[in-house]
């Protein structure tokens, strides 16, 4: 011992040697490399972010134009009686020429000078306010013959202008706009008749077709979304820990129990358009529930998120140490009683970190979607559930994809805004996941 | 207590898709098919719900051959009303449409698409003939009585007085309906007018392997097939401003800020000159209507004339506003539509 000591070469801790100095240079590497990868994709995520927040912050934003209609009695209720049934016979293709011209003889009121034709002047409203127009006076009759001020959209291009995406120069080449247009916006927004505010209208309102993207929204999909994610949770929530208990606390290990597991395990990693090929052929040409609707595209997210959830459920299942088990079952409880009195509600916020991110991933999915009908252009609000279900309706992330595909510019905006309210939606269940495991976790 | 919840609601839930299952009757109507139609279809869509007591139609894309194949499953309120399409239906088609049961077909042409030829608006501009194509995108080329690679690399290789820029071609993937005309009014139209059919003939092939031949388009990276949708394809150019994309006219019509377009043949693509024929790349857009399902789907026959009513369809409605080139025999469709008219007579 003494000899191995004196035979060493005398040196301090202080000097390192080559292989000291190799390993060390080692260790620095790897941190480097752990640093480089880290900030990759930190990178990544941020230009993810900007580029998803400066093209759809916008889409919250939207240009209106205020103006004196007057509602006039010849065009609007020819005969006088002021019957709702009669009036519906003036379709939306009637109240646009009454809308342009209280717009023509506003702009004239004010002094502004223009040399636009008429049909120029119509163009810079949206082919929503007409029937925006309509439903109003519909609604109520007795407004024909008087005049009400209106807050009416502008054209996509219009709103374009104000948001910096139509510029003088664009509009010279743009067969949509004309620069004389945009002056004329110039300056009844300098009077204040056009200003561009908030637009809760982008949450709530249904899709607009191609020709209107000012006036679209996200309200159909939110609640399509909505009602696919009730349908998954209050059915894979249930299925899948009774599943998970059975396996984890009562079922005989056994070869059946093992290619159980085993396929549980696989379904996680199926594609998911596997599970929308599988809902087509079931729920709809099998059992005969309608296309489109919510409750079939929940019932496929269900299938989908099963597996993430009794994953899930089965580890903190087994995270619970087994002497709780023993020490109910030592006092004289059931088995049944230590699971559910003990063992369950020890697991339940694995079980609920589990189900918010099994739903997350669901909120997130098209491809299933696609093939039942779901990526349409939808927009009729589904009713209230449980017949809600059954009406068509659209999803958020088949929304982005739907807009990403028009061919108006204006719709690039509205995807990214459409982006921006699913992320927010994430965040917000995710924060909840984590919350909730904070909260409520144990350590033994 | 637990158990007894679960088990109250799983029972709940499949109490309300049974009954539901049962119960359902639908009201709204169903279409599906064509992508390029799909704007259209919307437009009148939105009008429709906007303007009667009815739902709104719910819309869906896919492709023409998706739609038609779906159109065919059968008859029942499972399956769609309406079939968009942007081309007429095969005999194929047809033949499984009959043996599923859907037998009534009416069909209706509501219009014509112009397919135009589009490049970045800061590059030079191009006056294109059908055999300035062919002989860019053939695969290859009868030179001297023998098939040769097409050795063309750039426009002026092709023909002298076109700019001296590279060919790179983004053209519609075969799924898309619009590529069917693109083969046969463009790259079929250039063999011939260039002599190539000729001479291929000359060498001793039989017509249809020529016409083979012809239609066979270079994979050497110089055309690029798009799967996607025009979107794609402006993307396409965006990132390669030597590109030069095929769209529909309607998408031009929403991009000529960012798009020039090629003329062909000395005439430009506009609504007057695809209406009058001019110029020669178009084909008719179709919808099919299940006439089965007239009668017991609320709104379905009330849509189809509204779809090609004056109002809609015609030179001065929303859809001439985005780009539809207008059916000069509107009133016949129309009257086709009112008189539930099917396919093969009454």
């Amino acid at each position: 011992m003494t000899d191995a000591t004196a035979n060493a070469p005398a040196r301090s801790l202080f000097t390192e040697d080559a292989r000291t100095k190799k390993r060390n240079r080692a260790e620095a590497r790897f941190r480097a490399y752990g640093l480089a990868a880290v900030i990759v994709g930190l990178l990544a995520l941020v230009m993810l972010l900007v580029s998803i927040l400066s093209n759809g912050m916008s889409a919250f934003r939207q240009t209106f134009l205020t103006i004196p209609v007057e509602l006039t009695e010849a065009r609007l209720d020819p005969q006088g009686n002021r019957d709702p049934a009669e009036m519906a016979a003036v379709t939306t293709f009637g109240y646009l020429p009454v809308l342009a011209q209280s717009y023509i003889d506003h702009v004239e009121s004010l002094g502004i000078e223009h040399d636009l034709s008429p049909q120029a002047m119509a163009a810079m409203i949206s082919g929503e306010a007409p029937a925006q127009l309509r439903s109003l006076v519909l609604e109520d009759p007795s407004l024909v013959g008087q005049t009400v001020t209106l807050r009416v959209l502008v054209s996509g291009r219009i709103d374009g202008f104000f948001k910096g995406r139509v510029t003088m120069a664009s509009a010279e080449r743009d067969a949509n706009v004309t620069p004389e247009q945009l002056q004329l916006a110039q300056a009844l927004a300098e009077v204040g008749v056009i200003e561009t505010r908030f637009n809760w209208s982008f949450v709530t309102a249904p899709d607009a077709s191609g020709q209107r993207p000012e006036a679209a929204g996200l309200g159909v999909a939110i609640l399509g979304s909505f009602y696919m994610m009730l349908v998954v949770l209050v059915l894979s929530l249930p299925i899948g820990v009774a599943a998970s208990i059975y396996l984890e606390e009562f079922a005989p290990k056994n070869r059946l129990t093992d290619l159980i597991e085993v396929n549980i395990s696989n379904l996680a990693a199926v594609p998911s358009i596997v599970f929308g090929i599988l809902g087509l052929a079931i729920f709809i040409n099998f059992a005969g529930l309608p296309q489109s609707a919510p409750i079939v595209g929940g019932l496929v997210l269900t299938l989908m998120t099963l597996p993430t959830i009794i994953i899930a459920t089965r580890a903190s299942l087994r995270a619970v140490p087994p002497s709780i088990r023993e020490a109910a079952l030592g006092v004289g409880a059931s088995k049944m009683q230590a699971v559910f009195h003990h063992v369950l509600p020890l697991a339940a916020p694995g079980i609920l970190t589990g189900t918010i991110i099994g739903l997350a991933q669901a909120l997130g999915e098209t491809a299933p979607l696609l093939l039942i009908g779901m990526v349409a252009f939808v927009r009729d609000y589904p009713a209230a559930p449980p017949e809600g279900l059954f009406d068509p309706a659209s999803a958020l992330p088949v929304q982005v994809y739907q807009w990403t595909q028009r061919s108006d510019p204006a719709f690039v905006e509205r995807a990214s805004g459409a982006i921006i309210v699913l992320l927010v939606f994430l965040i917000v269940m995710n924060a909840i996941a984590v919350l909730l495991r904070r909260r409520f976790e144990r350590r033994w | 207590m637990s158990l007894a919840k679960l088990s109250v609601s799983a029972l709940a839930v499949a109490a309300v898709s049974a009954t539901g299952a049962v119960a359902q009757s639908r009201d709204n109507v169903q279409i599906a098919g064509s992508s390029t139609v799909l704007p259209y279809a919307s437009i009148v869509a939105e009008a429709f719900g906007e303007n009667f007591d009815f739902p709104t139609p719910v819309v869906e894309s896919g492709g023409s051959s998706t739609g038609l194949r779906r159109f065919c499953e059968g008859v029942g309120e499972n399956t769609i009303d309406i079939a968009n399409s942007s081309r007429s239906i095969r005999e194929s088609e047809l033949e499984t449409c009959a043996a599923n049961g859907v037998t009534d077909i009416i069909e209706v042409r509501f219009g014509y698409d112009g397919i135009v030829f589009a490049s970045d608006i800061n590059g030079p501009s191009f006056a294109f003939t059908p055999s300035d194509w062919y002989l860019a995108l053939a695969a290859n080329l009868p030179v001297d009585g023998a098939m040769v690679a097409n050795p063309n690399t750039s426009w002026d290789q092709v023909r002298a007085d076109l700019p001296a820029q590279g060919i790179a071609a983004y053209i519609p993937g075969t799924r898309h309906g619009t590529r069917e005309v693109f083969d046969l009014n463009v790259i079929l139209q250039g063999c011939e007018d260039s002599g190539a059919l000729a001479a291929m003939t000359a060498m001793g092939m039989d017509e249809d392997a020529a016409e083979e031949a012809c239609m066979e388009i270079r994979a050497d990276g110089v055309s690029v097939d798009i799967d996607g949708d025009y979107t794609e394809t402006l993307a396409r150019i965006a990132a390669n401003p030597e590109g030069i994309g095929v769209f529909g006219l309607a998408f031009y019509q929403n991009n000529t800020d960012r798009l020039q377009v090629a003329t062909m043949s000395g005439i430009e693509p506009t609504v007057e000159t695809i209406a009058s024929g001019d110029y020669p790349v178009s084909r008719p857009l179709f919808f099919y209507i299940k006439a089965a399902h007239i009668g017991v789907i609320p709104g379905l026959k009330e849509y189809a004339e509204f779809f090609v009513s004056d109002d809609i369809a015609g030179p001065f409605g929303p859809l001439a506003a985005y780009g539809l080139v207008s059916d000069p025999e509107l009133a016949e469709v129309q009257a086709t539509v009112a008189n539930e008219v099917t396919m093969g007579g009454m």
